[in-house]
């Protein structure tokens, strides 16, 4: 991803309307008594189509939005979020992965470093809270939701960040055929 | 080029987890109430509150639309949950209503055994066990028979668990080792022999024809005599003559006068009596074994 001007002010919208909807709806929405958590699932999606800078970029800007926005250690969501960024676009850049079903793995990955990397750093500055069967069911819960709902997080982020993009593994396949130059066919 | 990417990557990436690392442990570090951080971060909040509550309130339609699902499904667990705890609640009332009447006749049996001094007929005391499921025969049948004392024709008696009073409710009409069958007053071929009011007017107390429950006074003498509310009890007949003594001993209550039909000669006057004992929904008794004692039994 080109970082310019205006996909760094797209970046901060998507952040920040991102937090607001996490902060004002999705966290007071509950399955089983656990709320979704969108936050993980856009820093892996910018970090996924914008690559590993962008990605750790944003997933600091959030996390530092989330710890303010609640009134927490600050910090803390930066620090697992910035690596979630990062990896989510790493894994990109080395493996670029083009099947369909990529931004559900990652999603699903990124949200268990999110949560587990901030249980983690909660518990090493010393928060009383005991690791119970119902700590444990909270994190799983979450990555189950957030697995479920990564594709259409995945397609808005893709979608709104289409602009600024390199062009993706399947459009480059297609123009590719359309061409004529590098169809495999066409080679045989 | 290449190297020049990497560099700058992890440069970026060094530096942003050094300024979560320096914000975290300089957070961590200095108080609540003066650090630089503390109130920077509830400036930006006094900002982004706004903001949030503006957003809070666009969103309250998407968040209600959405809760609603949530509600609803939340809503059918807890109704199922409720209906459980109310058939919980309902068994354990009916239990304790059952324990409650129970002690009730006990207690109505216990009044009686020293107001009316049934102690003296040898008592024995059992639990119903089966009724008879239709109003031609009025019967029970009893947990107690032939091996604890009981023998056919022996009186039967009950406590009321409204008045708390006792009454006379049967008499055995079968016993075996370890039951008996109870044939109640308002049976259709139970009659006995009574007094009625402080004037002891005699007569026979016998069911009233198609009215189940309910018991008619027949005097012998006249019946201008007999009111509204007295007692009726057993006459408890003596005889040197098997034949002619009554099974049950005298005084023992059998119900109250509840209302006099006046018809055009005595006759046709219908006295109608209440039993003292709540004999449809009686399951605690005793069994007076020895209606005569010192006498013929």
């Amino acid at each position: 991803m080109t970082l310019t001007r205006r996909s760094a002010l797209r970046l901060v919208l998507i952040g920040l309307i991102g937090g607001l909807v996490q902060l004002g709806a999705i966290s007071q929405l509950t399955v089983f008594g656990v709320p979704a958590d969108l936050s993980p699932l856009l820093v892996a999606a910018v970090g996924f189509y914008g690559g590993s800078l962008a990605g750790a970029g944003f997933g600091f800007g959030l996390g530092l939005f989330v710890d303010i926005s609640l009134f927490q250690t600050l910090g803390v969501s930066s620090l697992a979020f910035t690596a979630v960024g990062y990896g989510a676009g790493r894994f990109r850049e080395l493996r670029d992965p083009a099947h369909g079903l990529a931004p559900v793995l990652v999603g699903a990955v990124g949200t268990a470093v999110s949560v587990i990397g901030f249980a983690l750093l909660q518990f090493l500055l010393g928060v009383d809270a005991p690791v119970s069967l119902l700590l444990l069911r909270q994190i799983l819960l979450t990555i189950v939701l957030n697995t479920l709902i990564a594709l259409p997080i995945f397609a808005i982020v893709r979608r709104l960040l289409l602009r600024y993009m390199p062009d993706d593994p399947r459009r480059r396949r297609r123009r590719a055929y359309t061409t004529g130059g590098l169809s495999p066919l066409t080679r045989a | 080029m290449h190297d020049r990417a990497v560099r700058r990557r992890r440069a970026v990436l060094v530096a942003l987890v050094a300024a979560s690392l320096i914000l975290l442990t300089a957070y961590f570090g200095e108080s609540s109430n003066g650090g630089g951080l503390h109130s920077a971060q509830r400036g930006a909040m006094g900002v982004l509150a706004p903001i949030q509550e503006g957003a809070n309130r666009v969103l309250k339609p998407v968040r209600d639309f959405f809760g609603w699902f949530g509600d609803t499904l939340h809503a059918k667990g807890q109704r199922d949950q409720y209906k459980r705890e109310r058939d919980q609640l309902r068994a354990q009332l009916a239990q304790a209503q059952y324990q409650l009447n129970v002690a009730r006749q006990e207690a109505g049996l216990k009044k009686a055994d020293v107001t009316a001094g049934l102690d003296r007929y040898g008592p024995v005391k059992a639990s119903v066990y089966v009724r008879s499921p239709n109003a031609f025969y009025q019967t029970v049948e009893i947990d107690k028979g032939s091996s604890d004392g009981i023998e056919v024709g022996d009186p039967v008696v009950a406590g009321d668990p409204a008045s708390g009073d006792g009454g006379l409710v049967g008499q055995v009409k079968t016993a075996i080792g370890g039951s008996a069958v109870v044939t109640l007053i308002t049976d259709q071929d139970f009659t006995v022999a009574a007094y009625s009011g402080a004037q002891q007017v005699p007569g026979t107390v016998q069911p009233a024809i198609g009215a189940p429950g309910d018991m008619e006074f027949a005097p012998i003498s006249t019946i201008n005599q007999v009111h509204v509310g007295d007692l009726v009890s057993t006459a408890g007949t003596i005889s040197s003559s098997r034949s002619l003594q009554s099974p049950y001993p005298g005084g023992i209550p059998i119900g109250t006068v509840k209302s006099i039909d006046p018809g055009q000669a005595d006759l046709d006057t219908h006295i109608h009596v209440t039993p003292a004992a709540d004999v449809r929904h009686v399951s605690v008794v005793q069994v007076l074994t020895n209606p005569h004692p010192g006498g013929t039994s």
